[in-house]
């Protein structure tokens, strides 16, 4: 039997707001503990909550990028239930009426194109944090986090396979620090997904029953996640048991998912409108000065690449793969490079090293002139694209090294005068009449092999595409 | 002394009559005499009012005067007030104090009020005996064997007996005019969102009002100028320009309009309570008014509208009330589990309990549509109601509350009978309206009040036809000196 695989999304993304979202506490990250805790945050008695209104116009800013439905009127609700880390003894979110409707995002998966669609988005505000191990059976209580702003975004079920679901939250994950409503910064848990997954024979109708994974906060686990609970619901309902609708958590070093203890997940949470909060009311006015300052999306700029620019959809996708990447390309491209050689030059060279050192683009060691001026060498073929990659790895090590001092250091200058050029390939011609004979028969490869020659006797310095060409007019001149 | 309005104190202390110091001892005096019988005080910290009277008496020297410089008030337990113990009458709270002022407080200290101490309320403000408190029933200062109404029992019966000239207090269901009915006093529960929340103990948000508890609308007028103000902290606080609302009190109100709701007035009625009501129509009357039948449809659905909207407020409200942030805490517990349900067991009383249960219960999935939903529903009907019936009238008689102060235990074993003490009150606070009980009459020796609706924001009309009817009538001025 073949199954079909159903995954929907729900991620908590941390809005970037100095403030929290119902009081004036810092959100910093990494102060000691309860630093940040505030009087609304310790849910003192008469305190109340007041909302950031950057929080709001971060969470429209979001429903425009994804092609959202704006509520002109949505409604907070108090979700109640009791634990250590939550002070007021429920979580002030949106349930009935959020604030983001029915969007979509477009992701690519292995070439396919495919639209995810947003069902909702709404404000919240996160919890607290509970300490163990600090004190002996004791645990510690940690209220910094607690109000941070929240968007939580939640897509239909239509994602269909584990590499869908990882191309989906990388999109969403570039989205909203493109957009400047996050850091995204994942170890910090600024953008933490749900994963909810359920299987069906394939063709059929009727959804699976869902379990839903937890808090992934990593791209690799969740891949592993999504794989390992497939292969473990399937393998149960061919075993012959029902699947149970709950809460998994994943633990990476086992590389399994496991239910939660129901008692945890045995909630209602008896939602209702918080009194303390008047609906929040957005006006077409606040919509549009929004909608202004939104500036081009990944989506604009990937179009803008592989149809002005002619690039290649996957090349295009690595250089919108992140707005820091795209916005240096683009600075590139400002400078006279000729974007092609350009895109091969930051997706190919620039990128493997910055990877292999894990490194972000805006820590690449090399200047960006010298970057310039090394592109701008390899077009006016003075070096050949080989004595580039030299240089660039020269360039890497010792970032204060010039370009062109490294090209007359290294006599990497390559010859492109033809008077310098032919006799070399007549003498080539002379002393290989073999590989000639093999050429007229109709072999590339003896075509290849004469242009190495005549590369090896010029020591490399001799333009190849030069070379090809002046080769085939004596050969077939001979 | 203690027949004086807060203006005759005002006028004292601007002539050297008495120094606020002098005043505030007097005060303080008063309740040393009077509070161990009527219970109306929680907290009293004599050095600390008095210092707050010396302050006021140095800028009263140099000729320096706001609102209410130099005159001491009480203030209701359900009011944080930083180095202040604040317990909103709970065992939860026995320790609390908060490292803040509420609005209200902030508002006060800025207008030079002293603060005389903190009153008796029924638990989180839940009750209309003040039987429910965890520091013992507040005794009626007009017989001690009677409630004096509540939830703001302490600061009537305060300020009834002469413990202090006004006081704060809240109203949620009826827990300012209900006592002020019960003990010959004047208070006025503002629009919803005129005197800010902010430190105000909650008890449930979208019906909590504070206001003042005094003996006149005058006084009520010179509380209220105090305490209504925008506050940004508070989301639901309304912005509008401030009013001063001494100034119209003794505007004519000749030709005016008093609405009576038919379904007020009906033969459930108490009769004595209905014959004091007819002569407080005769009095308006002599001042010009006419009076005109109304309907307010849905206001018998008040009652148990507002036990499922208030309690299910409460029981998210004091879901904070947990041992683990500040509070009591039990003492013995094994687990995280454990420590909540023995705090929240030893830590709430009865009727706190009693209330938590219902509003969970009316917000559990499942029965949400049937009963909470609805009784929003039911409640914007009855809003409507009075919206459209305050096309026919200015203001709205009805009695403030269906008897006279009852017995002590007599109305404990019997919630319903209890939650009926408000049947007149909750329709304003579930339409957010602004509304007075003020004194009008006796009825076997004990006091009763009248109340007057208004539309919203209409408190300086309600305080002009209050103040009319005072100018005329003398009931505000009988004070429960026989009794004590």
């Amino acid at each position: 039997m073949t199954w079909d695989i159903v995954i929907g999304i729900e991620t908590h993304v941390q809005l970037t707001t100095k403030t929290k979202i119902f009081s004036g506490a810092s959100t910093e990250f990494g102060l000691p503990a309860n630093e940040n805790a505030c009087l609304v945050s310790l849910a003192y008695p008469g305190t109340l909550p007041v909302l950031n209104k950057e929080a709001v116009m971060k969470a429209i800013r979001f429903g425009l990028a994804v092609d959202a439905e704006i509520a002109e009127y949505s409604v907070f609700a108090r979700k109640n239930y009791f634990y250590p880390d939550l002070p007021k003894g429920y979580q002030i979110s949106q349930f009935e009426l959020p604030v983001v409707n029915h969007g979509h995002l477009k992701i690519n998966n292995d070439g396919v194109n495919k639209k995810i669609r947003i069902l909702r988005a709404h404000l919240e505000e996160d919890a607290g944090k509970s300490v163990h191990g600090i004190m002996d059976n004791k645990t510690g209580i940690d209220l910094n986090r607690a109000g941070t702003p929240l968007l939580e975004i939640v897509t239909e079920p239509d994602m269909s396979s584990a590499k869908e679901a990882i191309a989906y939250a990388k999109k969403l994950h570039n989205l909203v620090q493109w957009i400047g409503i996050s850091d995204g910064n994942m170890q910090e848990g600024s953008f933490r997904c749900d994963v909810n997954v359920s299987v069906k024979p394939s063709g059929s109708n009727k959804l699976g029953t869902r379990r839903e994974i937890k808090n992934l906060n990593s791209f690799k686990y969740m891949e592993q996640a999504i794989n390992y609970e497939v292969n473990w619901q399937i393998e149960q309902i061919e075993d012959g048991h029902d699947i149970i609708q709950s809460t998994v958590l994943f633990n990476p070093d086992s590389g399994e998912t496991k239910a939660m203890r129901s008692k945890e997940e045995a909630n209602d949470y008896r939602y209702f409108p918080d009194p303390d909060l008047l609906p929040l009311k957005i006006s077409q006015n606040d919509i549009d000065f929004i909608r202004s300052s939104l500036g081009e999306l990944p989506e604009e700029c990937l179009k803008k690449l592989t149809v002005d620019y002619k690039l290649n959809e996957a090349d295009a996708s690595i250089i919108v793969s992140d707005k820091k990447t795209y916005e240096f390309y683009q600075s590139l491209i400002a400078s006279g490079l000729d974007a092609k050689i350009t895109a091969n030059w930051v997706v190919g060279n620039l990128f493997a090293k910055l990877n292999e050192h894990e490194l972000s683009i805006k820590d690449c060691p090399i200047a960006q002139e010298q970057f310039v001026l090394l592109i701008k060498r390899i077009m006016d073929q003075t070096i050949s694209n080989n004595a580039g990659k030299k240089i660039f790895d020269l360039l890497w090590e010792d970032p204060d090294k010039n370009v062109d001092t490294l090209i007359d250091a290294l006599g990497l200058k390559q010859v492109s005068d033809v008077s310098a050029i032919l006799p070399m390939i007549d003498e080539i011609i002379k002393n290989n009449p073999e590989m000639v004979e093999q050429f007229k028969l109709g072999k590339d490869k003896a075509f290849n092999a004469l242009v190495g020659q005549v590369m090896k006797i010029s020591k490399g310095k001799a333009n190849p595409g030069q070379v090809s060409e002046l080769l085939k007019n004596q050969l077939t001149k001979s | 002394m203690k027949d004086l309005s807060l203006n005759e104190l005002k006028q004292g202390l601007k002539n050297k009559d008495f120094s606020s110091v002098e005043l505030t001892q007097y005060y303080l005096n008063q309740i040393k005499d009077l509070n161990s019988q009527i219970n109306a005080f929680i907290t009293i910290d004599e050095e600390k009012s008095i210092q707050q009277a010396q302050q006021a008496d140095q800028l009263i020297s140099k000729n320096h005067f706001s609102e209410l410089t130099g005159i001491p008030i009480a203030q209701k337990d359900i009011f944080c007030a930083s180095s202040w113990k604040t317990t909103c009458g709970s065992k939860m709270l026995d320790n609390f104090y908060a490292p803040y002022d509420s609005k209200v407080v902030d508002l006060f200290n800025k207008s030079g009020a002293i603060n005389l101490g903190k009153t008796n309320m029924d638990e989180f403000a839940m009750g209309s005996s003040n039987e429910t408190s965890y520091y013992g029933v507040v005794k009626n200062p007009w017989n001690l064997d009677f409630v004096p109404g509540g939830s703001s029992g302490g600061s009537a019966a305060a300020v009834t007996s002469g413990m202090a000239p006004a006081a704060t207090a809240t109203d949620t269901g009826g827990s300012i005019r209900q006592p002020a009915s019960l003990c010959n006093l004047t208070g006025l529960k503002p629009t919803y969102g005129l005197v800010s929340r902010f430190g105000m103990i909650a008890f449930a948000s979208s019906l909590d009002q504070a206001g003042p508890i005094a003996k006149t609308a005058e006084d009520c007028a010179l509380m209220l100028n105090v305490m209504a103000d925008f506050d940004e902290r508070d989301s639901t606080s309304i912005k509008r320009d401030k009013e001063n609302y001494t100034q119209s009190l003794t505007s004519s109100i000749q030709g005016k309009t008093i609405g009576v709701p038919k379904e007020f007035f009906n033969n459930e009625l108490n009769q004595d309570v209905k014959i004091i009501l007819e002569k407080v129509m005769q009095a308006y009357q002599s001042l010009g008014v006419n009076f005109k039948e109304i309907s307010l449809p849905n206001s018998q659905l008040s009652v148990p509208v507002y036990y499922v909207i208030a309690p299910a407020e409460a029981s998210s409200n004091l879901s904070r009330y947990d041992g683990v942030k500040f509070g009591y805490r039990a003492s013995n517990y094994k687990d995280l589990e454990e420590m909540y349900l023995k705090t929240r067991e030893e830590g709430f009383g009865d009727e706190v309990k009693r209330r938590i249960l219902v509003g969970t219960y009316v917000l559990s999935a499942g029965y949400y549509d049937a009963y909470y939903l609805k009784a929003q529903r039911i409640r914007r009907l009855i809003a409507d109601d009075f919206i459209k019936a305050f096309t026919q009238c200015d203001l709205i008689l009805a009695p403030s509350s269906p008897s006279t102060a009852f017995k002590i235990g007599d109305k404990t074993e019997d919630p319903v009978a209890m939650y009926m003490q408000d049947m007149f009150t909750i329709s304003t606070n579930l339409a957010g309206l602004p509304a007075i009980s003020a004194p009008a009459g006796f009825i076997n020796k004990m006091p009763i009040g009248f109340q007057l609706i208004g539309n919203y924001f209409d408190e300086a009309k309600i305080l002009n036809f209050t103040h009319q009817y005072q100018s005329i009538s003398d009931w505000h001025k009988h004070l429960p000196g026989g009794v004590l």
